[in-house]
């Protein structure tokens, strides 16, 4: 009697990982019932363990091609004989890790991302709900927005130079320019999408135009705000790199570009490694901080 | 008015006149409502039922004041509707609740509206969940409830504002038969608890019978009224109604009123001779006595 009755309770407590595995359902059944804790989160997250290993096995693939490409310093149209080796980048970051001239090229990029990204979001996303409220304003700024939007924030850079007093500020200036217009503009799909029920329902429970902004029109564009932040994030790195290296004299942009100039090979990889870091790190940043402000999403 | 009608609150009275809605087009204007006048006395239960595309939730719209009527008046208590408020609460068929907001979120955004501070829209908020048997869910976001829990909540937001009249529009059209009966009980105890009045858009001729005091019938387009018919079943009302001889009465009766009506929606040419002995005016008469 006993032992059936846990069988009933573990079949009851795991039926999702029973239904979603490729093993056939039978299998579990005849499993001792008391399977250890780590056994259970094994068999939950075996989804995530699974993308976990082949994106580790996918990487080492990846590493070890490089590696053998070269070191062998294969030449078949593509030259491989001048690209650093991962051993000889690897060096070459155990050398710059302690040189503080490298660790401020970083950190330069990094305030010029910040100051860029963040005066778009502040200037892009409240003009976007606004935009998206009052049809006049839209009328008026959207033909302005798309005569500019198409024009690459490279493209930017002597009329930049030519605006700001500084070269910091205009590197800043393109940055701002590269990130401004994926928010403007998905914060205005955000506010086109907005469930015209809800602006209903909000009316008939005594909510005036502000609240309505504030309640509904606001919390039901951040989806789209926040995949705006996301794009944005992307496109001002893109934007920066491409401004450090035509015009900079600091910044990671820069410190790859002049790796090229100095024939310092390895630190070239180096730079592009370090651009994929911090890029795929401030996206993360801004994902997780979407879901911190929106809790209601799914996961 | 009825005595029993007369002794509850006095407030909640909605009086649609002469009422007529069109839209314009480029081949001109098209009614889509005409020549509609309703009412809904203080604390009664009215249901308006129709095909599809009758005209039957633009009505509702206009007496939430989310349409301007092309003629006639919309007033509640004497006064003129000019716009939505929360004297009328709405509950609509797709929820609509915020999925920004937890359960007690959705429920205090009217109080919240009216400048309640948080210290007592808690209470009260947790008072009406309880009351629908919500409150173990009142820190959840809506996207984790049922249909029917969605509903329930729908409905305890918009008497969380104690308004004079509720509006609901085919609030449980999209929920399965059980949950559905389940749900009309729910609102109808709500109902007698609150003394409200309500009118009620729905195309299930059962649930407009079992709720309802009084029931109008909505011609096709322009949607006019055809009938208006009292439901003489008393109160408080069990679910064994349903197989009563005047429930089934009442069932036959606007049964055929309104399948005639889906036909002439649907488009079927009906020659006016083979109408003519079906369109006898209710007004006034209970269908039973009719038939």
């Amino acid at each position: 009697m006993e032992p059936a009755l846990k069988l009933v309770h573990y079949s009851v407590a795991q039926p999702a990982p029973d239904a979603s595995s490729d093993a056939p359902p039978a299998k579990p059944m005849p499993a001792p019932p008391d399977r250890s804790k780590l056994a259970r989160w094994v068999a939950l997250n075996r989804g995530r363990l699974r993308a976990l290993l082949v994106g580790a096995l996918s990487l080492t693939l990846f590493l070890l091609a490089w590696h053998l490409l070269t070191v062998n310093r294969v030449s078949l149209h593509v030259r491989f004989v001048n690209v650093p080796s991962p051993a000889l980048v690897l060096a070459s970051l155990t050398k710059v890790g302690q040189d503080a001239k490298f660790l401020s090229h970083v950190y330069l990029s990094c305030r010029r991302i910040f100051i860029g990204f963040a005066l778009a979001a502040v200037v892009a996303v409240p003009l976007g709900l606004i935009m998206g409220r009052f049809r006049l304003v839209r009328e008026i700024v959207f033909p302005v927005s798309e005569v500019l939007r198409p024009i690459p924030a490279i493209a930017w850079v002597p009329m930049s130079i030519m605006l700001w007093p500084t070269n910091e500020e205009s590197i800043i200036f393109i940055t701002f320019l590269g990130s401004f217009f994926p928010i403007l503009l998905n914060t205005l799909h955000g506010m086109s999408m907005v469930d015209p029920v809800l602006v209903r329902a909000a009316q008939c429970l005594g909510a005036r135009e502000a609240a309505i902004f504030r309640e509904v029109y606001f919390p039901s564009s951040l989806p789209h705000i926040f995949t705006g932040l996301t794009v944005g994030m992307g496109v001002a790195w893109v934007s920066l790199i491409a401004a450090e290296m035509i015009s900079g004299q600091y910044g990671i942009g820069y410190f790859t570009w002049e790796a090229y100039s100095l024939v310092q090979y390895p630190d070239i990889a180096l730079g592009m490694i370090c651009i994929g870091v911090l890029g795929l790190g401030s996206s993360a940043a801004i994902r997780g901080l979407g879901r911190m402000v929106m809790p209601w999403g799914r996961k | 008015m009825t005595t029993a009608t007369a002794a509850r609150a006095s407030q909640g009275f909605v009086e649609v006149k002469d009422f007529a809605l069109s839209y314009d087009t480029l081949d001109g204007a098209v009614e889509a409502v005409t020549g509609v006048s309703i009412r809904v006395d203080p604390g009664e239960f009215v249901s308006i039922i129709g095909p599809s595309g009758c005209g039957k939730s633009t009505l509702l719209n206009a007496v939430a004041g989310f349409l301007k009527p092309t003629r006639g008046t919309v007033t509640v208590d004497g006064e003129p509707v000019e716009g939505p408020s929360a004297d009328r609460g709405m509950v609509f068929q797709q929820y609509s609740l915020f999925p920004w907001k937890t359960v007690r979120g959705n429920v205090e955004f009217g109080l919240k509206m009216k400048g309640k501070d948080r210290s007592s829209r808690e209470p009260a908020a947790r008072t009406l969940l309880g009351l629908a048997g919500l409150l173990p869910f009142e820190n959840h976001y809506p996207e984790r409830l049922s249909g029917g829990m969605k509903q329930r909540v729908g409905i305890v937001r918009a008497l969380a504002t104690g308004p004079k009249v509720l509006l609901l529009d085919e609030p449980f059209g999209a929920l399965d038969a059980q949950t559905r009966v389940i749900m009309q009980q729910i609102l109808t105890n709500m109902w007698q608890r609150l003394k409200i009045s309500v009118l009620f858009v729905t195309h299930d001729i059962d649930e407009a019978i079992f709720l309802s005091d009084r029931v109008y019938c909505m011609t096709a387009r322009p949607g006019t009224i055809k009938a208006e018919i009292m439901v003489p079943l008393e109160r408080p009302r069990e679910q064994a109604m349903m197989m009563s001889t005047e429930f089934l009465a009442l069932r036959r009766g606007l049964m055929s009123l309104i399948r005639e009506e889906s036909l002439k929606a649907m488009g079927g040419e009906i020659g006016d001779g083979a109408l003519e002995g079906l369109s006898i005016d209710l007004h006034g008469q209970t269908l039973a006595d009719v038939i």
